[in-house]
């Protein structure tokens, strides 16, 4: 592709340009103006005179003396102790990636090694939960929970959440294993190990790529969920993302939005360190289902 | 047996850097393939045993927590909440007293304790005004008004507007999307390769972050107040265009954004893809005379139309399930979903309408299914070419 790339013309060339510029923009501008609001106050980052105000911190300077302010993320961590639902996004989201990801590579080392024509059903039954939209299973659990009386509580969504992901780590982890040789295995066998040293100690080894790349997807699941864990979670025990769409109901009217602003931001960063740290992890594991089938 | 080997072969060509590792460590482990000829049978198919001990967990953890809820599901769809029990109450405050109908709370919880499902309703809750509205239906067709006038009086039935609004995000967005992603990806991939990194790593950013955020984020900047919300009044020279005050307005913005969300995704396979086109072929057309567009046109896309079935049909079905924009952008005056449906039903904290949550889910789970027919042939074909 690349000797292409020096026999464009000029005008095709200024057309990708102007093009390129204009998506990395719509792409970057909305998080780096929220990132560039969330320290002015409300006034500017919700200026009725015009968005200059935005930029100068016209209003914040009146305010609060200085072009910046961290108002929004004291009200936000410190008088609605955001803190409280950030540790509880913390412990949702490890737990389900380090379940999910146990019980998915027992699952998915199965699948991929056992040949019998139940296996193929087994997956697509997976294709076919995979694309059930939560919210209609939530429906399914509210009151069974409620009966149960383990409506509210983590470990319950926890629960839930590995069992929703579960679809989509059989699939992703399956197609892994699939490209591991099978031969690997069969030696270890050979050698008298049993299935399950096999795997222990010759296949998950080799899987680290492979593990790393469905844990991360999983984790973005767990911390992306919206659903589940606003439906399922009672107010003391809600993660940053319910708590945020709670912030909004309660705080809006009060004239603090910029509360919720500040608590998204804040919800971001994680995000962009992840993103930072392992694109290249994501962008395989994205091309894995794709390329592979 | 030749042929088994050929192919791990390619597949570890073609798997890059994870199988590299994993053809190492094979050799270290002795010559696998000498050990093959003298294996028994019993290792080429996991014993049945095995295979359900390893995949007992995922499978438990499946049945209890999706099969069983969607059997909830249909059984709750066939009851009705109990009428609610009502009392009198007058409550006073500075601007005078009222009179207030409140529900008997206490007689609530005897009766719901007796019935937690509720009464049972039949298909009732299935055809009533805020599902499929069959009575509404039968009466504005009565009512002989131009398909003008129809069209517009059953979109304001609940279930048809939700309808209407999640098949027009499904297929507006996706094809949109896809394309948006197929341009990036031609456009980054003429990139100078050391830029690629960063401009990935941007372009990534709209689909990685949380829904619910991202739809807020953007519903900031198109308030009135926010920065493109105002941008458009001014463009407009109406002041007081808004989300709240235009539907259609609300429809677009709820378009861009779900376009913005899953463009990058397309974009990320279908860079992938061209990462694979064959360069040889590339070239020969090229010595043909094919101009740049017909290159693209008959070398590129037909190589990425696979993949672009692939992304096309994991889309239609995450983009039926259209949730959280309607949430963040408090759309729900002008656009509602499905599964926004549903979550309405739920949300209310002391009349939780599950009987009528459960019917929609039904209705959207049939219509995630018609999706799937496609996915599901195509499974299957490619599963019977591979035991073949």
């Amino acid at each position: 592709m690349s000797d292409a790339v020096n026999g464009r013309p000029a005008g095709l060339r200024v057309l990708t340009t102007a093009f390129l510029a204009a998506w990395l923009i719509a792409a970057l501008f909305p998080f780096a103006w929220t990132v560039w609001g969330s320290f002015k106050v409300e006034g500017d980052f919700f200026s009725r005179v015009s968005f200059w105000n935005a930029i100068h911190g016209t209003r914040t300077i009146m305010q609060t003396g200085g072009a910046y302010t961290l108002a929004g993320y004291d009200g936000a961590w410190i008088k609605n102790e955001f803190w409280r639902p950030a540790i509880n996004t913390v412990i949702v989201t490890l737990c389900v990636t380090c379940i999910s990801l146990v019980v998915g590579t027992l699952g998915g080392y199965a699948l991929a090694r056992s040949g019998h024509r139940y296996a193929f059903w087994v997956l697509i039954a997976a294709l076919v939960f995979r694309a059930m939209p939560h919210i209609t299973l939530v429906s399914g659990y509210l009151l069974p929970f409620f009966q149960m009386n383990i409506w509210g509580v983590l470990p319950t969504t926890i629960i839930v959440l590995v069992a929703i992901n579960q679809p989509f780590t059989l699939w992703m982890l399956h197609s892994f294993f699939l490209s591991i040789p099978k031969d690997l295995d069969e030696s270890a066998l050979v050698d008298g190990c049993s299935r399950f040293q096999a795997f222990r100690l010759v296949i998950i080894p080799v899987m680290w790529p492979g593990v790393v790349t469905t844990g991360l997807f999983s984790f973005l699941l767990g911390y992306n969920d919206f659903t589940v864990t606003s439906m399922l979670l009672s107010q003391e025990n809600q993660t940053m993302i319910p708590k945020i769409a709670s912030f909004l109901g309660s705080i809006e009217n009060a004239g603090n939005v910029m509360f919720a602003v500040a608590a998204v931001v804040s919800a971001t960063v994680p995000l962009f360190i992840l993103v930072l740290f392992f694109q290249r992890q994501i962008v395989s594991g994205l091309t894995a289902g794709a390329v592979k089938g | 047996m030749a042929r088994l080997f050929s192919l791990s072969r390619a597949i570890v060509q073609f798997r890059g850097r994870g199988l590299a590792m994993a053809a190492g460590s094979a050799k270290l482990t002795g010559a696998p393939g000498a050990c093959l000829v003298f294996l028994p049978d019993w290792t080429k198919l996991m014993p049945h045993r095995t295979f359900f001990a390893f995949i007992f967990p995922s499978l438990l953890a499946m049945l209890l927590f999706i099969t069983l809820p969607i059997v909830s599901v249909a059984v709750q769809s066939l009851f009705h909440e109990h009428e609610a029990i009502l009392t009198s109450v007058e409550s006073c405050d500075p601007f005078g007293c009222q009179t207030q109908t409140k529900v008997d709370s206490a007689a609530m919880a005897a009766i719901k304790k007796e019935h937690p499902l509720g009464q049972f309703a039949g298909l009732s809750n299935y055809t009533d005004h805020n599902h499929l509205a069959l009575k509404d239906l039968g009466q504005i067709f009565a009512s002989g008004a131009g398909w003008r006038g129809i069209a517009s009086q059953i979109m304001d039935l609940p279930f048809y507007r939700a309808l209407a609004f999640t098949l027009v995000y499904c297929f507006a967005v996706t094809p949109l999307a896809m394309v948006l992603g197929f341009i990036i990806a031609l456009a980054v991939n003429t990139m100078p390769r050391f830029w690629r990194g960063p401009a990935i790593f941007v372009s990534i950013l709209p689909m990685i972050i949380t829904p619910l955020v991202g739809s807020l984020i953007l519903s900031w900047m198109f308030n009135p107040a926010g920065i493109l919300g105002a941008t458009l009044q001014s463009l407009s020279g109406d002041p007081r265009l808004s989300l709240r005050a235009s539907a259609t307005l609300t429809w677009l913005v709820l378009l861009t954004y779900g376009i913005w969300t899953n463009g990058p995704f397309s974009f990320v396979v279908f860079y992938a893809g061209l990462q694979t086109v064959p360069l040889d072929t590339l070239e020969s057309a090229k010595i043909d005379g094919a101009s740049r567009w017909e290159s693209t046109r008959f070398v590129i896309i037909p190589h990425l139309l696979p993949l672009a079935t692939f992304v096309a049909l994991v889309q239609l079905m995450d983009n039926f399930r259209v949730f959280e924009p309607i949430v963040g952008f408090s759309a729900e005056a002008n656009a509602t979903s499905l599964s926004w449906l549903v979550y309405n039903d739920l949300v209310s904290q002391d009349a939780q309408q599950f009987g009528s949550a459960a019917a929609t889910s039904m209705m959207t789970i049939i219509g995630v299914i018609i999706l799937l027919v496609p996915v599901l042939i195509r499974t299957w074909r490619e599963f019977s070419r591979k035991v073949v």
